[in-house]
């Protein structure tokens, strides 16, 4: 992924896009406006209960990537 | 308390940046002591949340001016329609109601008859109905239109369009309420209220050891050391 806003930023970035597409998406209609609602503000949930909840494998030490 | 939320929220997002400088994105370090990993919950949780929760909280501020709001609206513009019914007496005998519905119907064609304030209540006028129509798509069914009817003949004053500020209080309600979208929109709510609560009391948590700590140290150095 490029990091237009740097490495720390990219991901808040993203995220808060989707959810601003989410939130008004719904406000301007039914059917497919619902739909591109619930998969934006889903996959931000998504992203949010995938790191919250995940537990390390076995004890290795998982430091940064970079 | 709207207000401080977005302060809070917004001091969080001023300490999410040194606190995570060294991590991968959504990192928790659960191999780390309950601080550290409490604090690494926190952060995730609240940049995960975060345009989401100012939204809510930005509305919910908005929403508390809806009663003065529609006084605003009631002394500036209402009272200039209805300044010729000024001083008259009151209305006794009320004009039949299906009328006022029908007049209302006839008016605005296109739209759907929401509800109807009586006379002297506090959504109507002394002297007329206000017939609060909308429209009919998802976002023109949050923008009402009012139509005075005079209360004694039945005949139509005025069908108003409602000023921005009531509109700008409309658009926002469901944005903070959630209530709009269907179902799969108020789960997804429901789970971010959840992390709003977790949000919440890692905050608490963070805060209270932090206290405890005697806060001898700057954050800056906090953070080095927890990253």
């Amino acid at each position: 992924m490029m990091h237009v806003f740097g490495p720390i930023w990219t991901a808040p970035v993203v995220l808060g896009v989707l959810t601003l597409v989410g939130l008004v998406s719904a406000l301007l209609g039914d059917g497919v406006w619902d739909a591109v609602s619930a998969l934006t503000l889903g996959a931000v949930v998504a992203v949010g209960g995938w790191y919250g909840l995940r537990r390390p494998a076995p004890p290795q030490v998982r430091r940064t990537k970079r | 308390m709207g207000l401080l939320l977005l302060v809070a929220v917004v001091s969080g997002v001023v300490l999410y940046a040194p606190f995570t400088r060294k991590l991968a994105f959504g990192t928790v370090r659960y191999e780390r002591s309950r601080r550290v990993r409490w604090l690494d919950l926190h952060n995730l949780l609240g940049i995960v949340t975060l345009v989401w929760l100012l939204v809510v909280g930005a509305t919910g501020v908005i929403n508390t001016w809806a009663d003065l709001l529609l006084k605003v609206w009631q002394k500036t513009e209402l009272a200039e329609l209805t300044a010729p019914y000024a001083g008259l007496p009151l209305v006794t005998a009320l004009g039949s109601m299906q009328q006022v519905i029908d007049k209302a119907r006839q008016t605005e064609p296109g739209m759907e008859v929401r509800y109807v304030a009586f006379p002297g209540t506090k959504f109507a006028t002394p002297h007329h109905y206000i017939v609060f129509m909308q429209g009919t798509t998802p976002l023109t069914s949050r923008l009402q239109k009012p139509i005075l009817v005079d209360a004694q003949t039945g005949n139509v004053t005025a069908s108003v369009d409602l000023p921005w500020y009531i509109v700008a209080l409309r658009v926002s309600q469901p944005l903070h309420f959630g209530d709009y979208g269907g179902q799969a929109l108020k789960l997804l709510w429901a789970l971010l209220d959840i992390a709003t609560i977790v949000l919440l009391i890692t905050g608490l948590y963070l805060w209270i050891k932090l206290g405890k700590e005697k806060a001898s140290k700057p954050a800056e150095v906090r953070a080095e050391e927890a990253a």
